[in-house]
């Protein structure tokens, strides 16, 4: 299947390991994927603090890039809701009607990861290598905006080596949410001091998430205190095998 | 000559609806109180898996969530008929009805009611619309006692504190401080006193029950108002509400406009909802209904005070007045990660927590209230456990816009978020200066060791201070793509 990688932003310009393994992981199940050179952010980050009208060129750039495809994937739970919930609002509130029919079409067909391999591409076991002991954060926008449920979960238990242990309170937020790590930083890290102890309480050495953006989050304060304890993107377990771990 | 008095615009709300201080100071403060934090924690924890179990039960939960938001929707598109119904009604039963633009209207009323009757103490029902208006300090003012009679509520009454919970006012405090307030406050309590959860409601019942009987007149608020029939309806789990309805000669009842329902039969749908929701029960112990003035049972003399304080306003944005359907469960304050950690004061309004974010600031405009928009991390919980299905995470992010287009309009220049939002659409906007500007982040690189930066300048500050941030790597994926896949384009 020719499927379109929408990158994120984030993973573009901070994490790029996300999309090598996204990419990776999809043409090792014979998949052709393919890069428009002209995406750049879904404007989510402008949307959230305030500032919609900014976002109307970022909607139109981002449906201009992925309308040439009939699948697109997205290695980030939160930019899929974005597309899926916010962009034909943006184009509507600017009264770009056809824009947001456009954003409407596009968004149908972009997935989150987890997504795209158990509804579209219809594989649990993609034939992964991840011998660590791992927990799993499930990210507030796949959760509640994108409904994943167990994908993730699914994807993880059928990687060969890897000891999955559960998370307590998984569904809590780990106080990231954009700009509000910045405007609330008390509140947004007394949010993720209970985060971490709940993942250092599993002993696990990694914590695993679909969003780079929470990952960003805990992964910096895991390695603020010295715990010892890797964040690792769930394209980035899934990508590993034994002859390329 | 004539003068200009320009459109009419609907009141603003005033009352207990501000804080002095935006939210992130005030949470800065309620963070550092690891006692509160505890008794939070504990407290919302319980209360969110009963919650969980009781709404687990019913396998049509997300049919009645859809039915609650689809009557209060209806309530709202008509809510001018449905409030003259309810005045009509009110009225044929024998009861007085009164109007009231604002709090101040709303307390002058009142003490003018109560003052009418000659008593000087007034017992009260939990009332939450009493505490936006400020009744009790109104009353107060005028030498009238108002006795709050909810177990929690007195809690809060005789510590001098606020409520920071909907269902739980003094959610706040665990029972070794309730002890020292009932022993320190209440004159009357056993010195032996413990603080057996048993035995300081008894030390209250013993207090409450003299006044209950003394009592001339009660006041009260209502969880709904029924337009067809002028019924009004309170739920409670004490009884001490049905003393203070039941008792008293006089009973004077305030209610925001938003709380009328059209029929009957919708109370149906309701009282499965908001049981199960606030206390996690499956029916509430106590609902009492009361239809005007019945002759010689109950209070003779009944007045209704319909009280708008800046809820027409938050009407007229039809997805705004999505948080008119509140109904006060509390659910959304005990599933917030926010609300957990920061306390019910931190928000600075009667009104808490995520509702309390999207409900405030509409009440009183959002400039007003600048910073309760901002404070939640858009994680979505509240929407899901929101019984009439109140879209409030998208409600934040509106009313996020409609601040961020108020300070635009005021400013000549933006201001600094706006000027970086601005800068940062025009280079995301195109893909050259895109690259171009992760090119110019490259230098960051410098400050890190071992991939990861410990500290940044303002703003990025404040990501730093507890956390470290990423460096950025030496090959972007686009970098990385381009290189490894040639033969695309």
């Amino acid at each position: 299947m020719r499927i379109a990688l929408f990158v994120t932003c984030l993973a573009d310009t901070l994490f790029p390991d996300v999309g090598k393994a996204t990419t990776v992981l999809l043409e090792r199940l014979g998949h052709r994927v393919e890069f428009p050179l002209t995406q750049t952010c879904c404007g989510q980050m402008h949307v959230n603090t305030g500032y919609q009208s900014d976002a109307v060129p970022l909607v139109r750039r981002h449906v201009e890039s992925f309308e040439p495809y009939e699948v697109i994937v997205a290695p980030s739970g939160s930019c899929v809701a974005s597309v899926r919930h916010q962009h034909a609002m943006v184009a509507r509130a600017a009264g770009d009607d056809a824009l947001a029919r456009r954003a409407e079409a596009v968004a149908a067909r972009t997935f989150e990861l987890s997504q795209l391999l158990i509804d579209v591409l219809g594989v649990e076991d993609v034939g992964a290598w991840y011998p660590h002991r791992v927990t799993y954060h499930p990210t507030c926008h796949s959760l509640r905006l994108l409904r994943v449920g167990d994908r993730p979960l699914r994807l993880l238990r059928q990687v060969k080596g890897l000891d999955l242990v559960e998370l307590p309170d998984a569904e809590t937020c780990c106080g990231f949410g954009g700009t509000f790590a910045l405007k609330n930083a008390d509140v947004s890290t007394a949010m993720l001091a209970d985060k971490m102890r709940n993942i250092t309480g599993t002993r696990a050495e990694v914590c695993a998430a679909g969003d780079s953006s929470c990952l960003m989050h805990i992964g910096g304060g895991l390695s603020r205190l010295r715990t010892g304890v890797r964040t690792v993107h769930l394209a980035q377990i899934l990508a590993s095998t034994r002859a390329a771990p | 000559m004539t003068t200009f008095l320009g459109m009419p615009t609907a009141p603003q709300g005033v009352g207990h609806l501000r804080g002095s201080e935006p939210f992130p100071v005030a949470a800065r403060r309620a963070l550092a109180d690891s006692q509160q934090r505890r008794n939070l924690s504990r407290a919302t924890a319980t209360i969110r898996a009963k919650r969980a179990a009781a709404v687990a039960e019913l396998p049509d939960w997300e049919e009645l969530r859809e039915a609650g938001r689809a009557i209060k929707a209806e309530t709202m598109r008509n809510l001018d008929s449905h409030l003259i119904r309810l005045e009509e009604q009110v009225t044929a039963h024998g009861g007085t009805v009164h109007w009231a633009r604002d709090a101040n209207e709303a307390n002058e009323i009142i003490t003018g009611l109560v003052q009418g009757t000659g008593a000087t103490t007034a017992v009260k029902v939990k009332s939450l619309v009493t505490d936006e208006i400020g009744l009790n300090e109104a009353l107060a003012s005028v030498g009238i006692t108002a006795q709050e009679t909810d177990l929690a509520e007195l809690i809060v009454q005789l510590g001098r504190d606020w409520p920071s919970h909907f269902l739980v006012p003094a959610i706040h405090r665990n029972r070794a401080e309730i002890r020292e307030i009932f022993l320190r406050e209440m004159g009357d309590v056993d010195p032996e006193l413990t603080d057996d959860p048993p035995a300081l409601a008894e030390a209250a019942r013993l207090h409450l029950r003299r006044m209950f009987l003394s009592a001339r007149v009660g006041i009260s608020g209502v969880n709904f108002a029924i337009a067809e029939t002028g019924a009004l309806c309170v739920v409670e789990s004490e009884g001490n509400g049905r003393m203070c309805l039941t008792l008293p000669q006089t009973l004077i009842t305030v209610m925001g406009i938003e709380k009328v329902i059209p029929a009957w039969r919708d109370l149906g749908v309701f009282l499965q909802l908001l049981p199960r929701s606030s206390t996690a029960e499956r029916m509430n112990p106590y609902t009492s209904m009361w239809t005007g003035v019945t002759p010689g049972d109950g209070p003779q003399e009944f007045h209704l005070v319909l009280l708008d304080n800046g809820r027409t306003a938050a009407l007229a944005d039809e997805t705004g007045r999505q948080a008119l359907y509140c109904i006060r469960c509390s659910a959304c304050l005990n599933v917030c990660p926010v609300y957990e950690r920061a306390g019910g004061h931190a928000y600075g309004s009667v009104y808490p927590g995520p509702i309390g974010a999207v409900l405030s600031p509409q009440l009183t405009g959002v400039a007003d209230n600048p910073s309760l928009p901002f404070a939640s991390s858009l994680c979505g919980a509240c929407y899901d456990a929101c019984p009439v299905k109140i879209d409030i995470p998208s409600l934040l992010v509106l009313l996020r816009a409609r601040y961020a287009d108020q300070t635009r309009q005021e400013r000549r220049l933006p201001g600094g978020e706006a000027a970086v939002m601005a800068a940062a659409a025009w280079v995301m906007a195109n893909p050259r200066r895109y690259s171009a500007a992760q090119r110019a982040a490259r230098p960051a690189r410098a400050l890190s060791r071992g991939g990861r930066i410990r500290a940044l300048p303002p703003p990025l500050s404040a990501w730093t201070g507890a956390r470290d941030a990423p460096a950025p790597p030496a090959q972007t994926f686009r970098d990385w793509w381009r290189t490894s896949h040639r033969d695309q384009p």
